[in-house]
């Protein structure tokens, strides 16, 4: 199962370059996707992937950062992102392997890869909304852009959080 | 429960087909993109075998990213649309996927008899822009995930696009008179 909304998100830090690795805290006062997929390169996160870029400028609307996670190696990351032109991070869960995926639940241990599942978490770091998606189905990007949406309505406004 | 086409087909839509059809079919295309290109031949097809009871869109969801002339090509098509020839540039688009340069767009528009000089200044200044940028968004708002996607009455087709014509003929039964 993975998380569910009003679950506090797992703070994590992985690598986003041979060099560089970034926390789930860096983005504090901010909302952050979460896109785990399986693998780069497979055909159905290319689209899905290849989607979440083209409308980066949707996500930046509402100051959200995207970030792509799965069991890929930096340097698989690396190759991927520079051929796809993508413009957000892709964070490698790869040692421990799929530890972070587990912890938000969104680990397949029959095919050692993360699943495809989504989380919109706030900028307290509580997650918002949460999607398991089919793995070879593209889960598009409208139910994130309606969270991120029901984030910017006003406190009180009759959101469905409890914290 | 399928996401649903929002907004619906309307007055700013380029429509092929009747209004009163009993099928509206409308895509979210790419010029650029193979995957629609494949499907051009598929369309065509339903809309011989089906004549006047379907009506079709297209909406444009240029993959910019990915496809650097997608943009452009989309923006021709306005320009030829301002000119009555929306449906003759999709056309001569997607048999050229492998050509879309702007130099070409602007061959293309001169094809159809539209003034190249007219062409050139629509690419330059952009005036399209933001007419594709709204399909592209209210494509993100109707679950549109890829291209292409169609939609069957409002409500998105999730099956194989070499399905498409059973299944719109399915639709036109089930549509009451």
């Amino acid at each position: 199962m993975i998380l569910s909304p009003g679950a506090t998100a797992p703070a994590f830090t992985l690598k986003k370059s041979p060099n560089e690795s970034v926390s789930l805290s860096d983005y504090r006062g901010r909302p952050v996707i979460l896109v785990f997929y399986p693998a780069d390169w497979s055909p159905v996160c290319g689209d899905e992937l290849a989607l979440f870029n083209e409308i980066l400028a949707e996500f930046q609307r509402h100051d959200a950062q995207v970030l792509g996670i799965s069991v890929d190696s930096v340097w698989c990351h690396k190759a991927y992102a520079e051929a796809r032109h993508l413009e957000f991070p892709l964070l490698a869960d790869f040692e421990p392997k799929g530890d972070v995926s587990r912890r938000y639940g969104a680990y397949r241990a029959t095919d050692g890869v993360a699943e495809r599942a989504l989380f919109v978490i706030d900028g307290d770091g509580i997650v918002r909304w949460s999607y398991l998606s089919d793995i070879s189905q593209n889960p598009g990007a409208d139910g994130v852009l309606a969270a991120l949406e029901e984030l910017s309505q006003p406190a009180g406004a009759g959101s469905a959080r409890e914290a | 429960m399928s996401p649903r086409l929002t907004p619906p087909v309307g007055a700013r839509d380029h429509t092929y087909g009747p209004a009163g059809a009993r099928v509206t079919l409308v895509e979210y295309g790419d010029f650029e993109c193979p995957h629609c290109g494949a499907a051009h031949p598929i369309i065509k097809q339903i809309q011989s075998s089906l004549g006047r009871d379907v009506r079709v869109a297209f909406r444009h969801f240029p993959m910019t990213k990915s496809h650097p002339h997608a943009q452009h090509a989309a923006e021709i098509a306005e320009a030829a649309a301002q000119q009555g020839k929306f449906w003759a540039m999709h056309d001569l688009l997607f048999a050229h996927q492998d050509a879309l340069a702007d130099q070409d767009l602007v061959g293309y528009a001169e094809t159809l008899g539209i003034d190249p000089a007219l062409a050139v200044s629509v690419l330059a200044d952009g005036r399209f822009q933001r007419r594709v940028r709204d399909d592209f968004a209210s494509g993100v708002r109707s679950g549109v995930n890829g291209t292409p996607t169609f939609f069957i009455n409002g409500e998105r087709y999730d099956e194989n696009v070499s399905d498409l014509l059973a299944s719109l003929m399915e639709a036109t039964i089930d549509v009451p008179l």
